[in-house]
């Protein structure tokens, strides 16, 4: 099935309707019916997208979608392909399935993940996988590959899963992580990995680390190459010296477990 | 514009006018129980469904400044419980501790017209009030803290009883108030002062006064008597949560020496055993005493599995209960008058603690010979979500129930109790006693949880059925002061309660004393302090009642 926007909204569009498992079954003339809610007035989806084809369990986006926020609230399968730029909190607490942006997402792109994956081809805004305000568990499983940056407070709370930045990441990347991994191909922001707990956070940049942290050696971690095998496979630009390279390991964060690892590529 | 409307066929219950499930009918005329109405009048049809008076909530905790902090600092509770908005409502966000307007709409869905916000310093009386202005529906109220006021500790060091007396009246009236409340008294003065500190005995001296606990508790008691308060001096006892801290409640319903007074959410002050070992339930000794002694009255304070929010002015508490997740929590002091204490938390089956605390509040509804003295409460959001009372009905109505759920609870806390052997189940009469017509009646309110003539319309129909949880879960019709807001489970209209306070006399010369303390130790000017009248609308003083 294709949605495709005709008419873009002038104010934030909350479609959490749209998703592969949500519109699973229905036909063309159920989804243009669904309700939206276009700022505080309650639309029809069809006064938005045009909606073409069959549901098969693939599900493809097209248009600028920057004003349309929750795409895939939920989901539990399937894919969604979209085509264009979209507005914050999508795949918010998906459970499986697969949703690729080629183009660039906002904020809070996976909060309350569990499983499944997001790929966005183009830049991710702040709070990529992060825990939602006040609560301490965030994102307990699946991957969230960004091609490009993203902003602050990547994999916030992290608690399971994979969060992989090719380019540069915000301030306060990993902040109170439980466990978990982050990769950060390019420069990460200050404040990295504060409050964490457990996990690891690697970056193929040199990077300040907070007082708290402690260098604890230098060496050449094997588990790394499988892990940046992998993120070439995905599409990531990985370079062959980060294989076999060796890495600076600091420990923290000392203010609480400091069971947390930063592994910063050294040469 | 008179407004008239006849409920007919509905089984009818009604314990303080003695009717038990009879059908009959049941006559509005604007806004009041009358015995008839015209035969044009519009008609509710009830048949196979019970007809009760709106519920009363006697203790809870719903608005005032801890309720907002708690509500600030838990988004994440609100975040997967938004309440939209209807044609006739407003939005709101639920959770543990939902906002002003939800937590109107929902007490209402469920069936209650009134709840009373249980502790609030002075100084957060204006708002306590605006909020609970803003609380939709329900008929409210909220009571003082006076436990913890350092002015009143000091006259009362001194013994001048007199002027002790006038000042109590002069806080009540000025903030509005429904009634003197007590947390933990003295003990926040000794929070304050040293590190850590809390009362542990009611013979202890206070800190910095040459004062105890007992004369606190003995003077507040006899003022709300002296002064004739529809509800007695609303106490929660030293000592709670604490193993053994039974005695101390005991002592503390000693200290009332026959004299009228409320203890609140008992269940918390129930436990027998060793300080700083795991509690046993003595629910037995508590139950005993307070169905010997009809000038005690309480409410349980029932646990519920699930999700609660401990807030509390016993601020040495809050720091008690910090250490078991050490996770979020917020710890405040309210200047010459209080603590604050909120820490969000959750009840487990497989806790032994917890589950005893479950099985306690069970003990002491299913032990009690007086319904009408032992009234239904969860401490609403301590002891859980006042969303949990259909379930708790249904724990106290159906017995085969209650023993599936006492299988998944932590065994070796429920053979340390006597749940297993009590057979007893609540009647529906009982249940409207426990939720309506009892909590009215210690309240003071008159014109509450009955349907006599005269009474305000608040009622509640329900459908009968088996599952007790889901026929209290949403009542089919509520009515209240005569307009029908709740129609097959719908709202059809909205609606805004009164705010009920009481204004006891005082000698005007009282003011001077105080005004000096204000001018030494307080963040607000004397006459910025007290409520005007005009700040609040929609209010109905009660009037006190005659002294004996």
């Amino acid at each position: 099935m294709k949605l495709t926007l005709h008419t873009a909204p002038e104010v934030p569009l909350e479609a959490e309707v749209i998703g592969p498992t949500s519109l699973n079954g229905l036909t063309e003339a159920e989804v243009s019916a669904l309700t939206v809610h276009h700022g505080n007035r309650k639309e029809a989806l069809g006064e938005f997208f045009t909606v073409t084809g069959k549901m098969n369990g693939r599900l493809e986006l097209e248009g600028d979608l920057s004003f349309v926020k929750l795409l895939g609230k939920g989901m539990s399968g399937g894919q969604m392909i979209i085509d264009g730029n979209v507005s914050g909190h999508l795949g918010v607490g998906m459970s499986g399935g697969r949703i690729v942006v080629n183009g660039n997402a906002q904020d809070w792109v996976g909060e309350d993940m569990k499983g499944g994956s997001i790929i966005i081809k183009g830049n991710a805004g702040h709070m990529v996988g992060c825990v939602v305000r006040g609560a301490e568990v965030g994102m307990q499983g699946g991957e969230i590959i960004v091609h490009g940056n993203c902003k602050n407070e990547a994999g916030g709370g992290l608690r399971r899963g994979l969060i992989a930045i090719g380019g540069n990441s915000g301030d306060f990347t990993g902040l109170n992580m439980l466990a978990g991994s982050i990769f950060v191909l390019g420069e990460m922001g200050i404040r990295t990995g504060a409050g964490m707990k457990r996990g690891s956070i690697v970056s193929m940049k040199p990077a300040q680390m907070l007082p708290t942290f402690s260098y604890s050696c230098t060496y050449q971690p094997i588990f790394l190459r499988f892990y940046l095998n992998y993120l070439r496979e995905l599409g990531l630009v990985i370079d062959d010296a980060w294989l076999t390279g060796s890495y600076q390991r600091w420990c923290g964060d000392s203010i609480e477990l400091n069971k947390g690892e930063i592994l910063l590529y050294h040469s | 514009m008179s407004s008239t409307l006849r409920i007919v066929n509905g089984k009818v219950y009604d314990p303080a006018n003695d009717i038990d499930g009879q059908v009959r009918d049941v006559c509005i005329l604007d806004g009041k129980i009358v015995d008839s109405v015209p035969e044009d009048a519009p008609t509710i049809d009830a048949h196979g469904m019970v007809v009760m008076p709106g519920g009363v909530d006697i203790h809870c905790h719903i608005a005032g400044s801890k309720v907002n902090l708690a509500r600030k600092f838990q988004p994440e509770d609100h975040r997967y419980d938004p309440h939209p908005g209807t044609e006739y409502t407003r939005s709101g966000s639920g959770g543990v501790v939902p906002s002003t307007f939800a937590t109107g709409y929902r007490y209402a869905t469920m069936g209650y017209t009134t709840a009373m916000e249980a502790a609030v310093p002075p100084l957060s009386a204006r708002h306590v009030l605006e909020e609970l202005e803003d609380t939709p529906i329900i008929d409210k109220g909220y009571y003082v803290l006076m436990g913890n006021n350092s002015m009143l500790h000091q006259l009362l060091e001194k013994g001048r009883m007199e002027e002790f007396r006038e000042a109590v009246a002069w806080w009540v009236k000025a903030t509005k108030a429904y009634t003197i409340k007590l947390v933990n008294p003295g003990a926040d003065e000794m929070w304050k002062g040293k590190k850590n500190a809390n009362i542990t005995a009611l013979d202890q001296k206070i800190h910095a006064f040459d004062l105890t606990p007992r004369k606190v508790i003995k003077a507040l008691i006899d003022v709300a008597n002296d002064l004739g308060l529809p509800h007695p001096a609303h106490i929660h006892c030293n000592n709670l949560g604490h193993s053994g801290n039974y005695e101390t409640t005991l002592e503390t319903m000693r200290t009332a020496e026959g004299r009228r007074v409320h203890i609140t959410h008992i269940q918390f002050h129930s436990y027998g055993g060793e300080v700083g070992k795991n509690p046993v339930s003595a629910a037995r000794a508590i139950s005993d005493f307070v169905n010997d002694n009809p000038n005690i009255s309480a409410d349980v304070g029932q646990v519920m599995f699930g999700k609660s929010v401990s807030m509390t002015a016993d601020a040495p508490l809050a720091w008690m209960l910090r250490h078991v997740k050490e996770r979020k929590w917020i710890n405040a002091d309210t200047e010459c008058e209080s603590g604050c204490g909120i820490i969000p938390f959750e009840y487990q089956q497989h806790v032994y603690t917890h589950t005893l605390q479950w099985a306690i509040g069970l003990e002491l509804f299913l032990m009690a010979k007086d319904p009408w003295r032992m009234v239904l409460s969860t401490d609403h959001p301590n002891g859980g979500s006042f969303l949990n009372y259909p379930r708790l009905i249904r724990l106290l109505m159906d017995r085969d129930f209650r023993n599936q759920e006492a299988t998944r609870v932590n065994q070796k806390a429920i053979g340390k109790t006597s749940l297993p052997d009590l057979t007893r189940e609540y009647s529906m009469q009982e249940i409207a006693i426990v939720t309506r017509a009892g909590p009215a009646r210690l309240l003071g309110l008159k014109n509450k949880g009955h349907l006599g003539v005269g009474a305000d319309a608040d009622i509640t129909i329900y459908d009968e059925m088996d599952n007790k949880e889901e026929m209290f879960n949403a009542a089919r019709f509520v009515i209240k002061d005569g307009h029908l807001f709740i129609k097959n489970h719908e709202f059809c209209a909205d609606h805004s309660g009164r705010i009920f306070h009481i204004a006891p006399e005082y000698d005007k010369s009282i003011e001077n004393e105080i005004r000096s303390f204000f001018d030494d130790y307080y963040s607000v000017q004397f006459d910025n302090y007290p409520v005007s009248d005009t700040h609040v609308h929609n209010t109905e003083v009660i009037a006190n009642i005659p002294v004996t």
